[in-house]
């Protein structure tokens, strides 16, 4: 599982597509913290940056997520992964946390950001809500890059797993817009259940909701589930 | 030792591999032949792990490989029809990265450059992979498949796409890894089985139609002879004439032929030599021979043979059925 793990990471830095992510996170994640705080006479209120960071994400992730099996496939370099005495899951493990890496690190990167809001925001910024939607975002993406995982074992190409990638979390992300003008309530219910960003919304305005970030995770369990039996369906179909 | 029972597997209604059973003893290269569509491929990925079985069972050692794929993986060595590289990486790095993959413990360094001698990969092994011939990249394949030294090495179509220098040179590779290991190789091109391989099984439509040794099937194409004469002299006459030689089993007028002379297809019964007899008759006729060649019987011709009557079976059931 390191192996594959090691040259994922490699060939994210190899090939442009590492660097590319890496500064397209930045710029939007710098713009989004100036646009949302800094311009906005550096007020310690900073709900504005996570929401449009999340909203973000479904642009920028899928770059991450769209080689890791199209490409494999593509190249036709799958077979020598699925005939090496390697098990599916620990590919699509492997694979993930490939992605999931080049993440944190743009994303730990971005936490500079906060350099010069602490020393210049007005008021008191409140710490715990920071850390809290700081790890709904981690989170998040990883629930994010485990779709762009999923839909990625699909399709040998990568602009279709990009795209597809991007309508699922666009879906994710926006269902709270359109649930508003939802009628039924129950429908509604079950809509906002599902919804990333209500419950993310939690966690921004400083409640540490253990639901939000138990479905996260299972969120992300269940689309690398999902992919692993992509494979074993390949296999036995 | 890999044993393969009644393996079938399907994909919707078409059969790919209809229930085909046979052992390969350690030591033997076996030849894996049948022509495009016959299922060589689908039962490799079986072999491999890469692909399910719709029923019967392929155990590698004892090992199964539906029970216990890592286990039974690791003895296998496998290089597919199109090689699974990595273009980004060197050839040393794309190796490293097998040898991790098959969490090999042998000594690294040594294991590898051992294996990159034996296939002649030393001088291009801080080569990126992208910027390698179609040679060398069959190459790195091979390689990629010997790491971990695996028992058995299964090869699919290793010599596709190859200029001649190249697939003399790989056939030779495979024949002197056939020393200490066991592999199996598919192909359609039959001097090469004849040449490599001390087996052949050949398949067709997803069924074993031939499974014997290589001498066996050499033997039994020097068992029957043709001949091809061109004689100059009336076409049926000298038909009827050689016919009648006693020993010929049949003559046949292939076509008109340059100075007025006719080509005619003879076989003899096994083991005669008719070349005197038919000198003589065509003297005494004053029928000039202007040409005669043996044409021996090649795998070719048995392949086809065998492949056309195992085609002509279910062509017969349907015609009886549309009547």
């Amino acid at each position: 599982m390191f192996a594959i793990y090691k040259r994922e990471m490699r060939s994210y830095f190899i090939s442009p597509i590492g660097y590319i992510y890496l500064a397209i996170f930045l710029a939007v994640s710098g713009l989004i913290f100036s646009l949302t705080t800094l311009m906005m006479g550096i007020s310690s209120d900073i709900t504005n940056y996570f929401t449009y960071m999340l909203i973000s994400f479904f642009i920028v992730l899928p770059l991450l997520t769209m080689k890791l099996f199209a490409d494999e496939k593509k190249q036709r370099t799958e077979t020598l992964l699925i005939s090496a005495p390697v098990s599916t899951t620990s590919m699509v493990c492997a694979k993930f946390f490939a992605a999931f890496s080049v993440f944190m690190i743009g994303f730990a990167a971005s936490l500079i950001n906060f350099i010069p809001f602490f020393a210049y925001a007005s008021g008191n910024p409140d710490w715990q809500t920071i850390l809290g939607s700081l790890l709904g975002l981690v989170l998040i993406a990883a629930a994010f890059i485990a779709i762009g995982v999923m839909v990625s074992s699909l399709t040998e190409n990568q602009l279709v797993a990009a795209l597809g990638t991007m309508v699922i979390i666009f879906v994710f992300v926006m269902i709270s817009v359109f649930n508003s003008s939802i009628d039924s309530y129950f429908l509604r219910s079950i809509l906002s259940w599902i919804s990333v960003m209500d419950r993310y919304a939690m966690l921004i305005v400083g409640r540490f909701d253990v639901s939000a970030i138990v479905y996260f995770i299972s969120l992300c369990f269940s689309f690398l589930f999902i992919t692993v039996r992509v494979y074993e369906k390949r296999r036995w179909s | 030792m890999i044993e393969i029972k009644n393996l079938v597997k399907r994909y919707g209604n078409n059969c790919a591999v209809n229930d085909i059973s046979f052992s390969i003893n350690d030591g033997e290269i076996v030849g894996f032949l049948g022509p495009n569509g016959a299922g060589k491929t689908t039962t490799m990925s079986i072999l491999t792990g890469c692909l399910s079985s719709t029923s019967g069972s392929v155990t590698i050692n004892g090992v199964d490989i539906f029970d216990n794929p890592l286990e039974a993986k690791k003895q296998i060595g496998y290089l597919p029809e199109f090689p699974p590289l990595y273009l980004e990486m060197t050839v040393k790095e794309y190796l490293n990265f097998v040898y991790d993959l098959k969490s090999c413990t042998l000594d690294r360094e040594k294991h590898i450059d051992e294996i990159c001698e034996r296939v002649k990969l030393l001088d291009v092994k801080n080569r990126i992979i992208r910027n390698l011939s179609k040679g060398y990249r069959q190459r790195v394949g091979i390689a990629q498949a010997l790491i971990g030294n695996p028992k058995f090495i299964i090869f699919d179509e290793p010599t596709v796409g190859l200029d001649p220098k190249q697939i003399i040179e790989i056939r030779t590779l495979i024949k002197e890894l056939g020393k200490d290991h066991t592999v199996i190789l598919s192909t359609h091109i039959l001097p090469e089985v004849q040449m490599v391989c001390d087996r052949i099984i050949i398949i067709n439509r997803g069924k074993i139609v031939a499974d014997e040794k290589t001498e066996d099937i050499e033997k039994a194409v020097i068992g029957s002879r043709q001949i091809q004469l061109k004689i100059c002299g009336p076409a049926k006459d000298v038909q009827t004439a050689i016919k009648g030689i006693s020993g010929i089993k049949y003559a046949e007028v292939i076509g008109e032929r340059e100075l007025q002379s006719t080509a005619f297809l003879v076989e003899s019964e096994p083991g005669l030599d008719m070349r005197r007899a038919i000198f003589n008759l065509c003297a005494s006729h004053a029928w000039p021979i202007i040409g005669m060649e043996a044409v021996g019987l090649n795998l070719e011709d048995i392949f086809i043979s065998v492949v056309d009557e195992q085609e002509a079976e279910p062509k017969k059931k349907k015609q009886k059925v549309r009547r």
